[in-house]
């Protein structure tokens, strides 16, 4: 008996972006859009002025649950370019500590009348709960929740393959190394199935890359150069070093034997294949410093993009609010 | 008191019995169906016209909160929950606050549910003191104040030598030990079913095998010791087998499962949605089939509402944060009878898991409207449509997937030793 049908919330009545908190449900059509859009936005930042007045008197709210400098500033210098006013909140140091739970924090927060709030939270399913609780007209935007979903990482990812590639048909592309922990790679999936590449290979030890992933549209391989061969995109993931205490691996080393990007490994792949990693890098533990800053490296690229995605995102969720806001006092005007 | 149930259908699956008949009460205690007994006068009637007349549920598994955690629910509220869905026996596990490990406790469990005059309650004594799984509880002293079983419920033993060594002891006294199987290393910071919905998802998996290590050592176990064994809310296919394989080879061990287990799978956890949170694990669909399969071949003998109230607040969380478990023992027959409309399960077999089934697992003389028998039956209406309301309902607890909801078939009275303890209002 299947119970809760997947509501569509993320989406207004129109079909267009309110909340953007997974690319589980979006179509090629409003991810082709988010591109656009970025596109458009990219080439605005190389212009004198940088700021366009689309969130002009909003308030942009920086909600993280979990430390992140890089992601944190992306979004705050893509709302700042959107001409919104940007609070950040690190929770991780006060409320929730306290024993506040996340309802009450959200609560607190909808009082001071802000009209979007950036999340980032350990728990998978955060961004889903608090668009889910929040009050009507505050868009959502998932900054990473748990092991769920990094929409907007993923989406720059995307942009910065499009301005290589210039497509996604017949593309084969690699995600390398702890997919298991990786929110970025199950978002990366995602946009890349429904983009429509060719392939996307899952590469790693068991242990980082369960099975089930098969299921999702992905081609598993234990074997580096099997995971490689003649792919046109690499994606290095970042290893965490608490996975050797949780006996998914035995050491750094082996894992970089086995599974790290050198030059040797990345002759597998094509001749122009590009290399992306969604920062930090940990040099010599997945990817070697010739490789990182290598001619192939896109991984500086990817930092450009994420503001232009953001700000992208951002623009498309705030429009999809206040079409639903008009709608909504519309109707109640006819009353 | 005399009491002539007139005009019902009485289904019975302990005495095969399905026909249109009176049932006769006297003295707590039924003494005829059919035709009255020499001298049967003056009997009051109740008139189950319409009706089906079916033994009172007996529910292996119900949390009633008390004492230590009355802001989710109270031995008064949840035995009303109970008896208004038709259950008239219930068992209650030991992790209570303080836990049920000493006779005092027990007693005290026992005392206020006879007080508030509702189901009859059975509470299960922990295995060891303070659940904590190193020093033995004294079990006997808790089997004489009440307790039906023991058990460690879901926490873990320290080894396998104190489980053991607790094994060989209740053995001595022939006391019923219940097995939670689970291998807390294995399911450590899990949340849902290990597969294709959990990983999409990005929950911590719970693997089968944090059910099926566990469960083959405990069965090894139990086969050593000979003591008698009751395996509670299996999850896995695999579970299924392994138990099979070993009531085979001569094991004389039951078991039981959640009705939730047997009606959802994890495909229900597309939306994060807290209210399927529930231990173990809403499995995969072939889990699922599988646990449906045991109950048909006997594997299986009794469904459970493993009825776990909790306050507003603990499903208002991400779905790893919130607390698991659902409240729904006022439902049970009707949501169990759901199960129906897939056509796998008949009525009979369904209606022995729900009475005679959990008590013979329990050794409880319940669950039967057999002659002699204590008079606990119940009215039910199978042809009423209703809808279980979030603001009528009666526990205390807010936590199911299945307020709102129609329900076909609806329990009308409860009759506990002859007394009507609930009647719809």
């Amino acid at each position: 008996m299947m119970r809760s049908e997947p509501r569509a919330l993320q989406l207004n009545d129109d079909g267009q972006l309110k909340h953007f908190l997974t690319l589980d449900g979006l179509d090629k059509t409003i991810l082709t859009e988010i591109l656009d859009r970025a596109d458009s936005f990219l080439t605005m930042g190389e212009q004198s002025v940088k700021k366009v007045p689309l969130l002009r008197g909003r308030t942009v709210v920086n909600l993280f649950f979990e430390n992140s400098t890089r992601t944190r500033t992306t979004f705050e210098l893509a709302a700042k370019r959107l001409s919104a006013d940007v609070i950040n909140l690190n929770i991780e140091t006060s409320a929730t500590s306290k024993g506040e739970s996340l309802l009450d924090t959200l609560q607190n927060l909808q009082a001071m009348q802000s009209d979007m709030f950036v999340v980032r939270h350990s728990d998978s399913g955060a961004a889903h709960f608090i668009a889910e609780h929040c009050t009507p007209n505050v868009a959502i935007i998932n900054a990473g929740d748990g092991r769920h979903a990094h929409p907007t990482q993923a989406m720059l990812d995307m942009l910065t393959i499009r301005r290589h590639k210039g497509q996604f048909e017949g593309l084969k592309v690699a995600i390398v190394g702890d997919i298991l922990h990786s929110r970025v790679a199950r978002s990366q999936l995602q946009a890349l199935t429904t983009l429509g590449v060719d392939e996307v290979r899952l590469v790693g030890p068991k242990t980082l890359v369960p099975s089930f992933f098969s299921e999702m549209g992905a081609k598993i391989c234990h074997d580096l150069e099997a995971g490689l061969k003649d792919v046109d995109v690499v994606v290095m993931l970042r290893l965490q070093k608490e996975r050797m205490k949780g006996a998914l691996l035995p050491s750094e080393s082996e894992f970089y034997r086995l599974y790290g990007l050198t030059e040797e490994s990345l002759s597998w792949a094509k001749p122009d294949a590009i290399v992306m990693h969604p920062g930090p890098i940990n040099r010599g533990v997945e990817i070697s410093s010739e490789v990182a800053d290598g001619d192939h490296s896109v991984i500086l690229n990817q930092v450009t993009n994420g503001i232009a995605v953001r700000m992208a995102v951002m623009s498309m969720a705030m429009s999809g609010q206040l079409q639903k806001a008009e709608t909504d006092q519309g109707s109640e005007g006819e009353k | 008191m005399k009491l002539r149930v007139q005009n019902g259908r009485l289904i019975d699956p302990s005495q095969n019995l399905d026909a249109v008949v009176d049932l006769f009460v006297e003295d707590q205690k039924i003494v005829a169906i059919g035709e009255a007994p020499a001298g049967f006068e003056d009997a009051e009637v109740v008139d189950a016209t319409g009706k089906w007349v079916l033994p009172g549920l007996v529910d292996l598994a119900v949390s009633l909160r008390e004492p230590g955690q009355t802001q989710k629910g109270s031995i008064a509220s949840e035995g009303r929950a109970a008896v208004s869905g038709g259950v008239t026996t219930l068992v209650c596990p030991p992790d209570t606050k303080p836990i049920v490990d000493t006779p005092a406790v027990a007693a005290l469990i026992q005392d206020k549910a006879d007080e508030a005059g509702m189901a009859n309650v059975f509470p299960i004594g922990a295995l060891t003191q303070g659940l904590e799984g190193e020093q033995l509880s004294n079990m006997v002293a808790l089997t004489e104040a009440g307790c039906v079983a023991v058990s460690n419920g879901r926490h873990e033993m320290k080894s396998a030598k104190v489980l053991s060594r607790a094994l060989e002891y209740a053995a001595t006294h022939d006391l019923l030990v219940v097995f939670h199987p689970e291998d807390k290393s294995l399911s450590d910071g899990g949340c849902a079913h290990e597969g294709l919905y959990s990983t999409m998802h990005g929950l911590a998996g719970i693997p089968d095998t944090a059910e099926t290590v566990a469960l083959m050592r405990d069965l090894l176990l139990v086969e050593k010791t000979g003591v008698r064994a009751h395996f509670a809310r299996l999850s896995c296919a695999k579970s299924v087998e392994m138990l099979a394989d070993a009531k085979a080879a001569g094991l004389d061990v039951t078991a039981d499962v959640a009705l939730h287990n047997i009606l959802l799978s994890d495909d229900v956890l597309n939306q994060f949605d807290g209210r399927f949170h529930v231990l173990p694990p809403l499995r995969g669909e072939g889990d699922r089939l599988t646990l449906i399969e045991g109950i048909k071949q006997g594997v299986i003998s009794a469904i459970c509402s493993d009825h776990q109230p909790h306050e507003k607040m603990a499903k208002i969380a991400p779905f790893a944060a919130t607390e698991p478990g659902m409240a729904n023992v006022e439902i049970l027959l009707p949501l169990a009878m759901t199960l129906l409309d897939e056509g796998d399960l008949d009525f009979s077999t369904l209606l022995t898991c729900l009475t005679s089934g959990p008590a013979a697992c329990f050794g409880l003389e319940a669950g039967s409207l057999a002659v002699g028998s204590f008079a606990d039956f119940i009215l039910f209406d199978s042809t009423s449509r209703w809808h279980w309301r979030y603001e009528n309902r009666k526990t205390k607890g807010h936590n199911s997937p299945y307020f709102e909801d129609e329900f076909i078939g609806q329990v009308t009275a409860t009759y506990i030793s002859g007394q009507r303890i609930y009647q719809r209002s």
